[in-house]
């Protein structure tokens, strides 16, 4: 029962991505053809004030609801690794309008189309975990 | 009420998702949304397969929960939390490309051709959403993240492999909204 909150929280976020209509996937492609400015709000805004937020928890030491430190790990650096993983996630963000959050809140939304997405997207992880050492990271 | 039912602006939901970003380091996790898809695949019995999978996806099961609200919200926010004449109002400027390409102008929140049940009798449809989520779980797990990890948690962390990963996620979707669609509709 403890972890009820996740459900709640993930509810909020499922509400929030439908109402922002960032998980919709004609703003996904007014986004790619920069003829809005909405969803680059709504990113822009949300990192405006992630970066204080987490530097002010950094600067803190500020601790969880259990009292545990807060961490952020560091990403090690690598050029491969996020730059071909990121140019192959764009393609598919753009060819099926949903990034995995809002393709959950899509299927619960309705679109039947996007329980192949899911479906898809676990084979394509899969596929990735089979070939991890043979790609340049 | 009305304001609740009406789309919400990018003001407000910019706000609110860096709300639930501090929601989740606030219960001592982190936000990243695209690890779901590792965590299906060990419970699909993918640890047999490579080690990539092996581990205990119980420590998951926060994420998971997480996962299954996203639908829920979905659910939630399509059937009661719009008006019955809600169409996503994009640009005209979009919907006349769109319509080049044959999509009409909105009449849903996707388009119904693309991913509703009718959607499904097309196997070239039905290639198109194959292809196109192999691509984000593949893409996703090789960068190390989604949109929720690099760009929003990442960036807000100002670390350069997220920003790295997010000028990927734009040449991809640059190049498939310019260079791909064209060929393909």
């Amino acid at each position: 029962m403890k972890q009820i909150k996740f459900l709640l929280a993930g509810t909020l976020f499922g509400i929030i991505m439908f109402k922002s209509e960032a998980a919709s996937w004609y703003r996904i492609q007014e986004m790619f053809r920069f003829q809005d400015f909405h969803m680059y709000g709504i990113i822009g805004l949300a990192v405006a004030i992630g970066v204080p937020m987490v530097w002010f928890m950094k600067k803190n030491n500020a601790k969880d609801s259990s009292g545990a430190p807060i961490v952020f790990r560091p990403k090690a650096w690598s050029i491969p690794r996020y730059l071909f993983g990121g140019i192959i996630f764009g393609l598919g963000w753009a060819l099926s309008g949903a990034c995995p959050g809002p393709i959950v809140v899509n299927i619960g939304a309705g679109f039947a189309g996007y329980i192949v997405v899911l479906v898809a997207a676990m084979f394509g992880t899969f596929l990735y975990g089979v070939l991890r050492d043979k790609l340049p990271h | 009420m009305d304001l609740i039912l009406q789309p919400w602006p990018w003001y407000v939901s910019g706000a609110l998702i860096a709300f639930v970003m501090w929601l989740l380091l606030y219960f001592g996790k982190s936000f990243g949304f695209s690890n779901n898809l590792r965590t299906l695949c060990t419970m699909c019995g993918a640890d047999k397969f490579a080690p990539f999978f092996k581990f205990n996806w119980k420590e998951q099961s926060w994420n998971l929960l997480f996962l299954v609200g996203a639908g829920l919200g979905g659910y939630i926010a399509t059937n009661y939390l719009t008006t019955p004449d809600y169409v996503v109002a994009i640009s005209e400027a979009t919907i006349d490309d769109l319509s080049v390409l044959g999509f009409a102008a909105p009449t849903a929140y996707a388009p119904a051709s693309q991913f509703g049940m009718e959607a499904l009798s097309s196997w070239q449809n039905i290639l198109i959403l194959v292809t196109g989520g192999f691509m984000v779980g593949f893409g996703a797990r090789y960068a190390g993240g989604c949109t929720s990890g690099h760009a929003i948690s990442g960036i807000s962390d100002l670390q350069p492999a997220s920003l790295l990963a997010v000028v990927g996620f734009f040449i991809g979707g640059l190049a498939m909204t310019h260079l791909i669609f064209p060929l393909i509709y």
